[in-house]
């Protein structure tokens, strides 16, 4: 068990020191936030309506932009060559990795969903709905973009077509966790259906994430 | 602890579609080292990556006997290749506390000796102990991979891949090195090691890759051919 935690812990601080995506992928979330009520124009009704999808679709753009390097510099620097000879089941170490990687990346966009939300006029119900929702959904979107990191681990510019191979594994994702949110402050929509679903997926995606991330990695050693 | 064998029978692998090692035979034991040797690109490191787990066989088989029972040849080993696997965001012992804990308990002990060493002990007999707060980054390149070679000491595995080994270390360094490696095979640990330098090690045994296009079979004379091998013993050299 120790090793688990202290792969954790290297791998959270390498996120959040030098170079790691923690501030990166929060002030990219805060520009693309930013960017809507310039594009749509002042109309506070209409940005109240399509907050929630913005500052979802916001979260996934972000998470997307720190997923490239997740095993990419593991290979380029010999670390992988030596996860994959340690003896330690490569599923658990791609599962710790999105962990912590998580925590570096995908938390801080929890934590400024309520602030950017107040960008898009949204009403505190909403506003708490849409961190409750991203919460639960975040997690599914790093490890559903592990697969397309471990798919796309050996080349060199593998990050637009990372964004290309998990962009339409995660339109469930946000499908659910939008109308989750939306239904919130919506007096005919269903709120725990979306929910739940949204919970299916992200339960779904600890299992096949690892084990396909997993796989792609061991065969990247040629 | 008992005898640990190596045993690598007509290995060959294809990189990219083209076969770069074919019918490679040798059998290593507890004590010896086995000397790759040959010029650029005739499968040295190739070899070494085969024997890692990192390169899948086209045919053949590579045993070790002897071992854990359930843990394959690359559970076995520690590589030590051209990459450092170091963080330069981490500082030097952090990185290698790193290594220490994730490697440790997987392998066994090998019979005896200095090994497991603790991490600042491993630092110091490299000569790199003052560096040890330092981020990894500020660390020359011959520092680097003496930190990557610490890893080697703090936990032990019978069986040492080593890929060019003095590459980068100077010579005070690489003598520091061949020493660690004899103390490791004087205590019953396996080392399998590629250059193309003049490196010698006790109870060497060595194989030449760069005559595998030459030899047909069994040719004598000269030691470990790539096909029709003889076992190791017959070919002890050096043996103090």
């Amino acid at each position: 068990m120790a090793w688990m935690k202290s792969l954790f812990l290297k791998e959270f601080q390498l996120g959040v020191r030098v170079g790691g995506g923690a501030l990166i992928g929060v002030l990219f979330f805060l520009a693309v936030v930013t960017v809507f009520p310039f594009g749509v124009g002042p109309d506070l009704k209409m940005l109240a309506r399509i907050g929630a999808a913005v500052l979802w679709i916001g979260a996934l753009l972000a998470t997307l932009l720190g997923l490239d390097r997740l095993f990419q510099t593991d290979r380029e620097d010999g670390t992988l060559d030596l996860y994959l000879m340690a003896g330690r089941p490569m599923e658990l170490v791609v599962l710790i990795k999105c962990a912590a990687h998580w925590c570096a990346t995908g938390l801080p966009l929890v934590v400024a969903a309520p602030v950017l939300s107040l960008f898009v006029n949204l009403e505190p119900v909403a506003i708490g709905a849409v961190t409750l929702t991203l919460l639960i959904g975040t997690p599914a979107l790093t490890l559903i973009g592990a697969i397309g990191a471990g798919v796309t681990v050996t080349l060199r510019r593998g990050g637009v077509l990372l964004s290309i191979l998990v962009i339409p594994l995660a339109i469930p994702t946000l499908i659910f966790g939008v109308s989750a949110a939306t239904a919130a402050v919506s007096q005919v929509a269903p709120f725990k259906a979306p929910l739940l679903f949204l919970c299916a997926i992200t339960l779904m995606s600890f299992v096949i994430g690892p084990f396909a991330a997993a796989t792609a990695l061991r065969n990247a050693g040629d | 602890m008992g005898q640990q064998v190596l045993d690598c029978q007509n290995a060959s692998c294809e990189r990219g579609g083209r076969r770069v090692l074919s019918n490679v035979s040798f059998s290593l034991e507890s004590h010896q080292a086995l000397i790759i040797r040959g010029p650029n690109g005739v499968g040295k490191s190739s070899l070494l990556r085969t024997l890692a787990g990192l390169v899948s066989l086209a045919s053949g088989k590579i045993e070790i006997h002897g071992g854990v029972a359930e843990r394959n040849v690359a559970e076995h080993a520690h590589y030590f290749g051209h990459l450092d696997a170091l963080k330069p965001a981490l500082t030097v012992i952090e990185n290698l506390q790193f290594w220490r804990s994730f490697y440790e308990g997987v392998a066994y002990p090998v019979p005896a000796g200095p090994l497991p060493m603790q991490v600042e002990g491993a630092l110091d007999a490299l000569g790199i102990g003052h560096t040890a707060h330092l981020p990894a980054a500020y660390l020359s390149a011959g520092q680097r991979r003496r930190l990557s070679l610490a890893r080697l000491l703090v936990v032990p595995r019978p069986l040492w891949l080593l890929d060019e080994p003095t590459s980068a270390l100077d010579a005070a360094s690489e003598e520091t090195l061949v020493s660690l490696v004899n103390s490791h095979i004087k205590h019953g640990g396996m080392v399998v090691a590629a250059t193309h330098l003049p490196l010698q090690l006790d109870n060497m045994i060595e194989l030449n890759l760069g005559e595998i296009d030459d030899t047909t079979t069994g040719s004598d004379g000269k030691p470990a051919q790539s096909s029709g091998a003889p076992t190791a013993q017959s070919y002890w050299e050096d043996w103090d």
